[in-house]
């Protein structure tokens, strides 16, 4: 496939460079929101907003930060977007806010972002970190709601909270499965996604 | 300019924190009234959940709490109406827990149902691993429970945290909080097996032994107070 080099690291995190089932990244955070499909993309659009404008305003001071003290400069401009984050979903979409309660905190220390940063903004220009950050925050959303998905559907019979298993399943002895809410299946979730993924692109296999 | 000497390191940090700062409070105050607005929505949700008000799809809280919620006052100890200016809604239920009984504001909130009129009364207390929270809404004779609602900041999700599932909660209807002789008895949360004698009770959460012990805490320590206005309905 020919794909214009300039989109690559927009494209790349999406597959074969996935931050969550390739370089096993932002895993606790995919475990603990991804119970129902709401939050899963709440999160999304959270991590991606947050990765995308810390990985622009890095880079826009990736010649003027002094070596000594750059993990601390990034980690100060995260923790003031996600802040910002937080204080946006308490006044715009609170039911959703109470939910995520304290991962959205916990996105400063999502290893992505910290790694998107130092390993990608602080050597490369401002679009190609912007376009970084929207592909792996994406790359990692994709998984939470694949995952949140299958846990929804499965464990709740619901999806965005509309019941989507009808009524007389339930009459003939359906029953959901309560084991999907809790962190474990996430697990397996992943674990499954990671063993098609692998299983599609051989040159990934150790 | 040495970007690597302490002097331009310190004043790149400075002005960083101080950019960082001024950006963090404006955004904090443009957001405030909304963000205020949402809490007071939540209360009010919440309190509307103890007389087993819910809204429907599209309901608007705020409107549900003007049709239903008649009448709040404070009453003291003595079950009097105080005169305070403070309205019950704005009390920090909070705070008044650590308020000498016979000091504390205690707010009431009259509530219009199907069934006649309920008053809904707030408690506060401690789980096992922060504050847990709710509203008990009592029928007009002042003595059996109609609703109870509660809520948590951080317990045990699976375990302590299943006092906000409607299983814990729908035990308390219908029980009586005052003995047949008109003592205060308050409603025991037991353990499963247990029945004590002269008192209401319903069952623990298994496994969240020290935050069901908090509920039944909260609701001595909060009903207490109310006693004297309960038995004057």
């Amino acid at each position: 496939m020919n794909i214009n080099k300039s989109i690559l690291p927009l494209v790349n995190p999406l597959s074969k460079d996935n931050p969550v089932i390739v370089q096993v990244l932002g895993i606790c955070s995919a475990l603990a929101v991804t119970a129902k499909l709401e939050p899963a993309v709440v999160m999304t659009i959270s991590v991606t907003a947050v990765l995308a404008l810390a990985n622009v305003i890095i880079s826009l001071l990736r010649n003027t930060i002094p070596t000594s003290i750059r993990i601390i400069v990034q980690l100060v401009v995260v923790a003031a977007l996600v802040v910002i984050v937080d204080q946006v979903l308490k006044a715009w979409n609170y039911e959703v806010s109470k939910a995520l309660s304290v991962f959205i905190g916990l996105i400063i220390t999502n290893c992505i972002i910290m790694g998107r940063l130092e390993a990608f903004a602080m050597t490369n220009r401002p679009w190609p970190s912007f376009l970084d950050g929207i592909g792996n925050g994406l790359g990692y959303g994709i998984i939470l709601i694949i995952v949140g998905f299958f846990r929804e559907l499965l464990g709740s019979g619901t999806l965005f909270g509309c019941q989507v298993i009808p009524q007389w399943c339930y009459d003939h002895g359906y029953q959901n499965n309560g084991m999907m809410i809790l962190p474990p299946m996430a697990l397996i979730t992943v674990a499954c996604i990671i063993w098609v993924h692998r299983a599609r692109n051989k040159d990934l296999q150790e | 300019m040495n970007r690597q000497s302490n002097t331009y390191t310190i004043i790149y940090s400075t002005v960083l924190v101080i950019v960082v700062g001024v950006v963090l409070s404006v955004v904090y105050q443009a957001l405030r009234p909304e963000q205020v607005k949402n809490i007071e929505n939540d209360t009010k949700r919440q309190i509307l959940a103890a007389a087993r008000i819910v809204p429907e799809n599209g309901e608007s809280v705020a409107d549900l709490y003007t049709d239903h919620i008649t009448a709040s006052y404070i009453v003291n100890t003595e079950g009097q109406k105080t005169d305070s200016n403070i309205d019950a809604f704005n009390v920090d239920v909070a705070a008044q827990s650590k308020v000498a009984a016979d000091e504390r504001l205690l707010p009431v909130f009259e509530c219009k149902t199907d069934q006649g009129l309920k008053y809904i009364i707030p408690v506060y207390g401690a789980g096992l691993w922060g504050p847990i929270w709710g509203y008990i809404a009592f029928d007009n004779n002042g003595d059996t429970i109609y609703g109870a609602y509660f809520a948590h900041a951080g317990e045990t999700p699976g375990l302590g945290a299943e006092i906000e599932k409607p299983k814990f909660q729908d035990q308390f209807e219908g029980k009586d909080i005052f003995s047949p002789s008109g003592d205060f008895t308050s409603v025991a949360v037991v353990k499963v097996g247990k029945e004590p004698q002269g008192q209401a009770w319903v069952h623990a959460v298994s496994g969240g032994t020290i935050t069901s012990q908090g509920v039944q805490k909260m609701l001595y320590d909060s009903l207490a107070p109310y006693s004297a206005f309960l038995k004057s309905l």
